[in-house]
């Protein structure tokens, strides 16, 4: 490794713009966890007393949960849609020529990197034209349809590093498409697709900017929190932050303990996804 | 080896689904901005350029536009000089604790893009930790008015909720650079400052752009941070779309706006690609 | 450019040779884009022999293969299998299995589930599939391994499963490409061995693919060699080494000399050499093996009838029993001689029988 023939003063001023970097990142989260405990709420520093009291506002506060309790199924139907539409894409892209290939591989994958409002009105749109009432269908398929393209991508990725033999001997071996598609096919790419999974969900329960405009009469947590933030400041949305972030944490941890059993290797985080829009 | 009912049953439901809720609703968009709305409030089919005129000739819109893009600009520049040194410092130098650093900088991403946004509120504001923090060392005597309410705040969240973007695929670029040709740079007499620029930074670029790209269009459509941080002199080109489509209701001149948005993000996705190529060498 | 028709191969007399015909295929050919891979392949595979498919890297063995199973289809041509067409057929109904280069194994099953894999996509009963596994691990030796997965053996045992895998589905034909080559040099010469006795065993017919010729003369029943995208030859491994038909042929299988001459009259001359031959008036090449050329001591007189001449000794390359000898024969013809003992004089007298002077045919492109 090229570590040890570089100078130490060098790598000393990047550890210290690291540290600076890491600080201005975890800033407003360790914050935000700190005015989770806050007596006084969100304002004066540092904190005088502690307390749990926005904890307890918090798990008596119906609309929030109920919201959760909708993001949850948005996010589960966006996982359902964008898998189910996300992984024949990728293997159309991988292994089937047609007209419009190209043009159609650009429109997948375009959500991705597309600022939220242009999806979101677009689909407001369409659902304006063919008068589909706003509701949480319609949050569903939007969240869907911009996400299918993480399904695409990372099964994509995994479809190129899979050796093609599997599945020629899986049908020498007298397997039809459909059980070889289930039975070599998925179990190949079952860390892309759990992947892809893993993040639609937690992108999905964090999307605003799609939700926006195809919200109907149910608020999403995202959604949820905004209108709040509108009114004005409460702490409570500290508390359901820290919550969550917590949970993302137990996610993270769990992801990565799959990985490097999958793989067994300390680059197994290198390859991790291309990165997603919000 | 792959049979035509089988490349039929891969293609055909996505290429279905992506035309009705992709291709459909842009080409709707595409059709709504020569669309007027009249002062009844019906939209009618009129089939001009009497929104793309309108664009061009009140001043707050073009004036919004170029604002949001000077601010986007910020926020690339000030991703790459913050993601650029830290992907190096990983890549190169972080050795064993090369995962623990990338994890901590994914974890961020986790945290709700709201909740981090209102997180540089409750920082910025003039009773916010800032401000306390520096009245109670004296450094100030008043909160500073400047740090919330402006696109000063849109800029910094901004720069905090895309870092990370652009960290990653710089990441990725020189995690593939081959460590033999930083050896074979030494060998043949380099420093580590020729080796960086003559070597590395080149190999990188595509990952630069990439996070460039990133950074920069996702910037510019964000409506949310400006709503939140940004006061009168924050106001985003996204924030005028959502009030034509909201209380202004003017759905065919947002929708000229949007489409404006989705050429200019298009066309520099299309520039950043060829860029990509050109630098790519493998 | 017609191909060579099997018919003519059987003055081998080799017993194979008159079994009945498996799969015949006809007249296929196949392009990529504009790259034409395999010209009008004709071929008969008989029941139960050895058929190797030699060529060189970028010949079109392996995209044979690949139609034969099915992954590839022919751009022209027609596979059969008795009154079945089987070019037609997706490769999961064809009665045909392979084995792959790199064995494709499936790495999230283990050995025993692979071998079951076909019988079980099959829906054969429990019972049949648990004692049709067993045996087939058996047959090669890695019951004890059984309960493993692929990444846990080695590669050769990874090669006796993905032999089991195939076999336990009693395919028709047998088809593998380069099995081999992933091996190192002894396990290699050992694995050859056992498959050709595995083959007699259970009497399947094997179409194997390699591009290592020695490879080949040790297996095969018959070899078909393909250059180019055509067969050169189709024949049994003594016949295509000693009666080669095209220069190709010649040079690939073993070593030989090359004599570009002419015939006349029925007397054939290449420089300063001539010798009586039967063939048509006209330019004629002629393969001659190394061995086939004999040291004659000096002074002593050689067989009658053989073809003689004198050269001196260019370089010498020792080979353990025998040694190659490169002699300059004068106008610029040098001829490689094997002999066994060693020649130490600088000037050699040489003479081979006017026989063993095999006319081929050129091979546009080469020689």
């Amino acid at each position: 490794m090229s570590s040890e023939t570089v100078t130490i003063p060098r790598s000393s001023w990047l550890l210290l713009h690291a540290v600076a970097v890491f600080a201005f990142l975890y800033l407003p989260i360790a914050v935000l966890i700190l005015y989770s405990f806050n007596g006084e709420g969100v304002g004066g520093f540092p904190p005088h007393h502690l307390t749990l009291d926005w904890y307890r506002t918090l798990f008596a506060d119906g609309p929030i949960w109920d919201s959760v309790l909708n993001s949850l199924q948005v996010a589960f139907a966006a996982m359902v849609i964008s898998l189910a539409f996300g992984v024949p894409a990728a293997l159309a892209l991988d292994r089937a020529q047609f007209p419009g290939k190209a043009l159609f591989r650009r429109l997948v994958l375009l959500p991705l990197i597309l600022p939220g409002i242009i999806t979101g009105l677009s689909l407001l749109m369409l659902f304006n034209l063919t008068g589909t009432r706003l509701s949480l269908l319609t949050i569903m398929l939007g969240h869907g349809t911009a996400l299918i393209s993480v399904a695409t991508t990372e099964v994509f990725a995994g479809l190129q590093k899979l050796d093609r033999a599997q599945e020629e001997a899986s049908l020498d071996l007298g397997a039809n498409y459909w059980q070889t598609f289930w039975r070599i096919t998925v179990p190949n790419l079952k860390l892309p697709i759990v992947g892809a999974a893993l993040l639609i969900f937690t992108l999905s329960m964090d999307e605003i900017a799609v939700s926006f405009f195809l919200i109907g009469r149910d608020n999403t947590l995202p959604l949820e929190i905004w209108g709040r933030l509108r009114r004005g400041i409460t702490p409570e949305i500290n508390a359901i932050s820290t919550v969550i972030f917590i949970f993302s944490l137990v996610a993270i941890v769990f992801w990565y303990r799959l990985r490097v059993r999958a793989e067994g290797s300390a680059d197994v985080m290198a390859e991790l996804s291309e990165p997603t829009s919000p | 080896m792959f049979s035509r009912a089988y490349k039929t049953a891969v293609t055909a439901p996505p290429l279905v689904w992506v035309a009705v809720f992709l291709l459909v609703p842009y080409l709707l968009m595409f059709c709504y901005s020569f669309w007027s709305v009249t002062p009844a409030q019906t939209i009618v089919h009129s089939w001009d350029l009497g929104n793309y005129r309108n664009l061009l000739r009140v001043d707050v819109y073009w004036q919004t536009l170029l604002r949001s893009m000077w601010i986007a600009a910020r926020v690339t520049i000030f991703s790459l000089l913050l993601g650029y040194p830290l992907a190096y410092f990983l890549s190169f130098y972080a050795g064993r604790r090369k995962d623990l650093f990338y994890q901590l900088v994914i974890i961020p991403l986790w945290v709700s893009y709201l909740v981090r946004a209102y997180a540089w509120k409750t920082i910025l504001g003039s009773d916010g930790v800032l401000n306390t923090l520096l009245q109670y060392v004296h450094l100030t005597k008043h909160p500073l008015e400047f740090l919330l309410y402006s696109p000063f705040a849109v800029v910094l969240t901004l720069t905090h909720i895309y870092t990370p973007f652009t960290f990653l695929p710089i990441y990725a670029a020189l995690e593939h650079i081959p460590r033999n040709l930083v050896e074979a740079s030494h060998d043949l007499g380099a420093t580590p400052a020729q080796t960086f620029w003559k070597v590395i930074f080149p190999l990188s670029i595509p990952g630069v752009l990439a996070g460039a790209t990133f950074a920069f269009v996702l910037s510019l459509g964000d409506f949310l941070a400006p709503l939140l941080l940004g006061g009168p002199s924050g106001i985003m080109i996204s924030n005028i779309v959502v009030s034509l489509f909201g209380a202004a209701y003017n759905w065919p001149l947002g929708a000229a706006i949007s489409l404006c948005m989705l050429v200019l993000v298009v066309s520099l996705l299309f520039l950043s690609e060829r860029l990509e190529k050109k630098w790519s060498f493998s | 450019m017609a191909s060579i028709s099997t018919s003519g191969v059987s003055s081998g007399a080799e017993p194979n040779s008159i079994r009945a015909s498996l799969l015949s295929i006809r007249n296929v050919a196949k392009s990529f884009g504009r790259n034409a891979v395999l010209r009008n392949i004709s071929l008969e595979i008989a029941e139960g022999e050895f058929l190797t498919i030699l060529g060189e890297s970028g010949s079109g063995k392996t995209t044979l293969l690949r139609i034969v199973a099915g992954f590839e289809s022919a751009s022209a041509g027609e596979l059969w299998m008795g009154e079945e067409r089987l070019d037609r057929q997706p490769p999961y109904r064809r009665r045909v299995n392979t084995v792959f280069q790199s064995y494709a194994l499936f790495p999230h099953l283990t050995v025993e589930q692979n071998v079951g894999y076909g019988l079980r996509v099959a829906k054969r009963p429990d019972a049949e599939i648990v004692s049709r596994v067993a045996e087939a691990l058996d047959k090669v030796k890695m019951t004890p391994h059984a309960k493993s997965k692929p990444s846990k053996i080695s590669g050769g045992q990874q090669q006796r499963v993905a032999l089991a895998r195939a076999l336990v589905n009693r395919p028709r034909l047998l088809l593998l490409d380069e099995p081999l080559s992933a091996l190192d040099a002894n396990l290699r010469r050992q694995m050859q061995v056992e498959l050709k006795s595995l083959q007699r065993e259970v009497g399947i017919a094997f179409v194997f693919v390699t591009h290592d010729q020695e490879e080949a003369m040790v297996m095969s029943d018959r070899i078909a060699l393909l250059r180019s995208g055509e067969l050169e030859q189709v024949a049994t491994p003594r016949e295509i080494y000693s009666r080669p038909a095209t220069a190709y042929v010649a040079q690939f299988i073993g070593h030989t000399n090359l004599l570009k001459g002419e015939v006349r009259g029925g007397v054939a001359r290449c420089t300063s050499l001539s010798w009586p031959a039967k063939f048509p008036d006209g330019p004629a090449l002629f393969s001659l093996r190394p061995e086939n050329i004999r040291l004659v001591a000096a002074g002593r007189t050689g067989d009658a009838g053989s073809v003689r001449l004198r050269g001196k000794v260019l370089h010498r390359a020792f080979h353990g029993a025998t040694e190659l000898i490169g002699v300059e024969a004068g106008d610029g013809l040098v001829l490689v001689v094997r002999t066994s003992g060693s020649a130490a004089q600088d000037t050699v007298e040489l003479e081979f029988s006017p026989d063993d002077a095999v006319p081929v045919r050129e091979s546009p492109g080469r020689v």
